[in-house]
This record gives structure tokens, sequence and C-alpha cells, in this order.
């Protein structure tokens, strides 16, 4: 597969695929989760109303799944020129593991998992997969998320 | 929200009730800001075009929240989600209703936790599933 394509060397593959971005960290406002949860229209307890949430499992206000695409992260930086500039999101993947709460300081790092290169509708592709793990101040991962970059 | 579905309730192949979502351009500006991303597509209709596109589209990211609100809402105030994952494989115009949908593929036990693996999707109002997803719950058991 890699002898036919005309941007990606199994050579740069190599050297991006484990790079990390710089961890950035955020501390979680409740009135940004409120904020966010209105935006997507969500009008969950849980992510809406503290009193009510103090009443769930939780024992208090949390963030929606999604939330943590607000929270600031760092792109690896690449050691050569990816020449093309439209910018599509692929998708995404989320895996769970503790609630995410206001006041909380969530340490995101990115990670670049895989590289390829495809030949698609709009000529060459280069698809980047990258997981970015959140981590809180407790040292727990609260999510990971494994996104799929597509640059054409 | 809705009821609480328990794990035992649950059987393979059952459907899980739609979710409508009516996204509008002010929501596209209002999750703009709630999560940071300025890209102009989503508001800006000439610069839309000017990226071959018939106008602004959704956020894959706000497509990503619709379906992690349809499990949420699924799996009531005692459920927890595990994994959500979807692929943006159609663009969604603002002014059109969405329509969440979804059927569990599977109900397991795994490490004390009573999970259930469920096929969810958005789907236009053409009945194209732009957003296919996967995602993984755990319900309390009775």
């Amino acid at each position: 597969m890699s002898t036919q394509n005309t941007f990606l060397t199994e050579e740069m593959r190599q050297q991006v695929i484990g790079l990390e971005g710089e961890p950035v960290t955020t501390e979680i406002e409740k009135g940004a989760i409120v904020k966010f949860a209105q935006a997507i229209g969500d009008d969950n307890p849980f992510f809406n109303d503290e009193a009510a949430a103090r009443k769930g499992q939780y024992r208090g206000l949390v963030a929606p799944p999604t939330f943590l695409r607000s929270v600031g992260t760092s792109r690896p930086e690449f050691p050569f020129d990816v020449p093309f500039n439209n910018n599509l999101d692929g998708g995404s993947d989320w895996e769970y593991m503790e609630p995410v709460r206001p006041g909380d300081r969530i340490t995101a790092v990115s990670r670049i998992e895989n590289m390829i290169e495809r030949a698609g509708r709009m000529g060459t592709m280069i698809i980047q997969t990258t997981v970015t793990t959140y981590t809180n101040q407790l040292g727990q991962v609260v999510a990971t998320q494994t996104s799929t970059g597509i640059r054409y | 929200m809705a009821d609480q579905v328990y794990w035992d309730d649950v059987t393979d192949e059952m459907e899980i009730p739609q979710m409508v979502k009516n996204p509008t351009t002010q929501q596209l500006v209002k999750y703009a800001g709630a999560s940071g991303d300025y890209y102009q597509i989503h508001y800006d209709t000439e610069f839309a075009k000017g990226n071959n596109l018939p106008g602004v589209i959704l956020h894959g990211a706000l497509k990503n929240a619709f379906l992690g609100q349809y499990m949420t809402d699924w799996m009531g105030p005692l459920g927890n989600l595990k994994r959500l994952a979807c692929q943006y494989r159609g663009m969604d115009e603002p002014g059109r209703p969405i329509y969440a949908k979804g059927t569990v593929i599977r109900k397991y036990e795994q490490d004390g936790q009573h999970l259930v693996d469920c096929n969810i999707w958005l789907e236009n109002d053409e009945g194209q599933r732009t957003t296919p997803g996967e995602a993984t719950v755990a319900l309390p058991k009775r």
C-alpha cells in the first residue's frame, strides 16, 4: 500500500506515530458546563441543575459526555509540512471512566496513533488518528477520545 | 429525562425510542461559543459556499453531542455511559429536523457491570444515516 503513496512515506509515518502534544490543563467551570448543555439543547438535570444533581448518583453537577470537546488540547508538532489545507472531522470514539465535575483540573494530552494516505474522491487524503487522554487532578483518567481527522 | 430502564428489561434488537432535534443557525452559534470551535463553515454562509458547501453545516461534534444526549436520556439517572463513538459520513444542515435512533445489539455482564452495546445513528428527514455510531452503557439491575 505504502508503495503507491504519493506523499506519505513509511519513514514519515514512523516519525509522527507516537508524537505527543504539550499537556494542556483546564479548570472546569460550572458555568461552562451549563452553557455547553444549553448549547447542545440537553436539559438533563445532571448537567444543568446543581440542586437536582445532588440527589443523583454523582451527588453534584457533572459534564455531558462530549463536554471535553471544549477543553483545550495542543496538537503534536509535525517534523514535516503537510501540503493539504482542507480539514474534515471524520469521527470520534470516546471511552468514559470517571465523571467530570466543576472545579476539576483536567489535563489533556494528544498523541498521534496512526497516519495513512488514501486516494479518495477529493484526491489524496491523509487520515490521522489521534488519541487524547484526559486526566483529572487526582491522577484519574476520566476519558479518552480517539478522533479521526482527514486532510485533503 | 426518560424513566429508568433496567438491564433485565433490555432485549437484543430492542429499539431505543427515537429523539428528535431541530438544530437552527442560532444553535450552531451557541455551540461554537460553548465548544470554542469557530470554524466559519458553521456560521458564515458565504464562507461555507466558498468551501463548496451548500451553506452552513452542523459541527460534527454537535452531532456527537446529540448522540450523547440520546444515550444519557435513554440510560436514565442510574445508567452510566461507557463508550460513545460516531463517524461523520454525511453533512447536516440547520433548519431540518434530525433523528437519533438506535437498537440494542448485545447485553452482557463484565467485571460486575451490566452492559448493553447499541448501534446508534443520526438520520436526516430523507432517511439518510449521516452519522452512524456505537455506544455502550451500564444499566442498573433490578
